[in-house]
């Protein structure tokens, strides 16, 4: 055997698939506060109560009650399959100083926070693939894409969304290093999040110069260009443009990210460790 | 009297705490005038769509948004904060310490911690709730304001008692304090009015979790739309919603073992 040391990226792709299966085991093993959790995430549902009350008069833009329910269940399950929440628990290690336990391991925190999110995956799968079936039900496919490339686009997007999601709450816990919270900027960000992502409503309800704007920010990547992806809003044409961009803001997002970590561990020092 | 001398002490307490970390305090006041801002949006999307939505004109929904604002100010001012910390005590085992305190443990827990800048929450809601009743010329009578204060003071009533039975939970399965966010995302659904709700939802949020008697009535009462017996019911309905939490909570605390012994 060459004596070598593996390079710290074999290392890595070798300790993955371990880190994912604790992940996992963890997610089971808190399964009745994961589904809490899961269950806490309303706002579609509500927000799909008011515009079908709205829908019952006369359609709204170019939906009527049957397209909220695709657009709206189409949301909740990108919200379910995409969200990350790393910056609460990055912000409590930085604060309470277990951050240093992390930074002693051989595997790059970036990486462990990554696998613990990614292995509840399969968990959060389990609770939207029912409401992905209640979805074709209730719609009878007359709501979604019939493309077979846009249902690939779908897949692949609820990925960037993920990276995406996870590059910036990732850096906004980062910046727990360099502010005494970050939290209230994680709060910033997730009201901005809400309304221009298309979370509460569709984008085509804005002002059309709002509906630009907020369709060139990264918010619209996260929920919009993936539901209107697999509801047909969008041709082929069009969700490969979408699918460039959240590619493209991730990548921006990853960099930022990376740039900041580095930075900011010079100014970390353990409280209390 | 004695519990309103106390209460007076733990609310000093808490704004001086507040008040200690400056730019925390300015910080806080932000962003709290930016969710108050964030929070009326939606509402002016959805009727820019439609000059009614379920029978509510912008006006009248912006009474419901401001009792929504008011009671949210409420709820992350005055019941959460204090309430997490429970969690936060039965966990550590540290509640011990409150149960020794010569004065109810249900009082000492309820009031130990406020978040001073939801002032500004309220204050917002005030203004939006003039801001509406000016645009709809309509000058209440003192009948009508007060039965929506009357309500008002009702409604906080549930949403404590609601908060007391979710942490009541935490007795016995400590690992679900995320109890409190589910409620929290449940209450979302107060800030339209009821009379979008259908079916099982309708049902749900008049009589389990009563989000219509708190920010729907008091809208209704100011427009003076409300029955004078559906009052009365939810004056009733919020009695016995803090006395079963209050029961359900010296139940709780019997099951209470300390982690630290």
């Amino acid at each position: 055997m060459s004596a070598a040391r593996p390079s710290a990226a074999r290392r890595l792709l070798r300790a993955y698939p371990t880190l994912l299966r604790i992940g996992f085991a963890e997610a089971v093993a808190y399964r009745a506060e994961f589904l809490v959790w899961m269950l806490a995430t309303t706002m579609p549902l509500v927000m799909l109560a008011i515009m079908t009350a709205m829908a019952r008069e006369a359609p709204v833009g170019r939906y009527d009650a049957r397209g909220f329910v695709a657009y709206y269940l189409v949301t909740l399950i990108v919200r379910q399959m995409t969200g990350a929440w790393v910056a609460w628990e990055m912000n409590r290690e930085i604060k309470e100083g277990t951050l240093a336990l992390r930074l002693l391991r051989p595997i790059h925190p970036l990486a462990s926070y990554s696998a613990d999110a990614l292995a509840a995956m399969p968990m959060r799968a389990l609770i939207a693939l029912p409401i992905a079936i209640v979805v074709l039900a209730v719609t009878a496919s007359k709501d979604l894409t019939h493309d077979p490339v846009n249902v690939v686009i779908f897949i692949v997007s609820l990925f960037g969304a993920w990276l995406l999601n996870f590059s910036v709450s990732a850096l906004i816990g980062t910046l727990g290093l360099y502010l005494e919270s970050s939290l209230q900027i994680w709060e910033v960000w997730f009201g901005c999040f809400m309304l221009l992502s298309g979370y509460l409503f569709p984008l085509s309800l804005f002002p059309a110069w709002l509906e630009k704007a907020a369709r060139a920010l990264p918010f619209a990547y996260l929920q919009a260009f993936p539901v209107e992806t697999l509801t047909g809003v969008r041709d082929r044409h069009h969700a490969i443009h979408g699918l460039c961009m959240q590619l493209g803001w991730a990548g921006v997002g990853w960099l930022a990210l990376l740039f900041l970590w580095y930075r900011g561990l010079k100014r970390f020092a353990a409280y209390g460790g | 009297m004695r519990y309103l001398r106390l209460f007076a002490v733990q609310l000093r307490a808490s704004v001086q705490v507040t008040m200690q970390y400056r730019a925390e305090f300015l910080f806080g006041m932000l962003i709290t005038c930016f969710y108050v801002f964030w929070n009326v949006v939606p509402m002016f999307v959805l009727w820019s769509q439609r000059s009614t939505i379920a029978g509510w004109s912008l006006e009248e929904a912006a009474l419901v948004t401001a009792w929504f604002t008011f009671l949210r100010a409420i709820l992350d001012g005055a019941v959460q904060p204090s309430l997490q910390a429970v969690v936060e005590h039965i966990r550590k085992g540290t509640l011990d310490f409150v149960l020794l305190k010569p004065a109810d443990a249900q009082f000492l827990v309820s009031t130990a911690r406020f978040e001073v800048f939801n002032f500004v929450d309220a204050a917002a809601a005030v203004a939006l709730a003039v801001w509406a009743l000016h645009r709809l010329h309509r000058v209440p009578s003192a009948a009508q304001i007060a039965t929506a204060l009357g309500l008002t003071v009702a409604a906080s009533a549930i949403l404590y008692a609601l908060a007391i039975l979710v942490i009541s939970a935490a007795f016995y399965v400590v690992r679900l304090d995320n109890l409190i966010y589910l409620f929290n995302s449940v209450f979302d659904a107060a800030r339209w009015p009821a009379s979008v709700f259908r079916g099982v939802w309708r049902v749900l949020f008049t009589f389990i979790v009563p989000l219509a008697l708190m920010t729907t009535y008091p809208a209704l009462a100011l427009l003076g739309r409300l029955a004078l017996h559906t009052a009365v019911a939810a004056l009733g309905g919020a009695l016995a919603f803090v006395l079963v939490a209050r029961a359900v909570w010296k139940r709780s605390i019997g099951h209470y073992r300390s982690a630290s012994s």
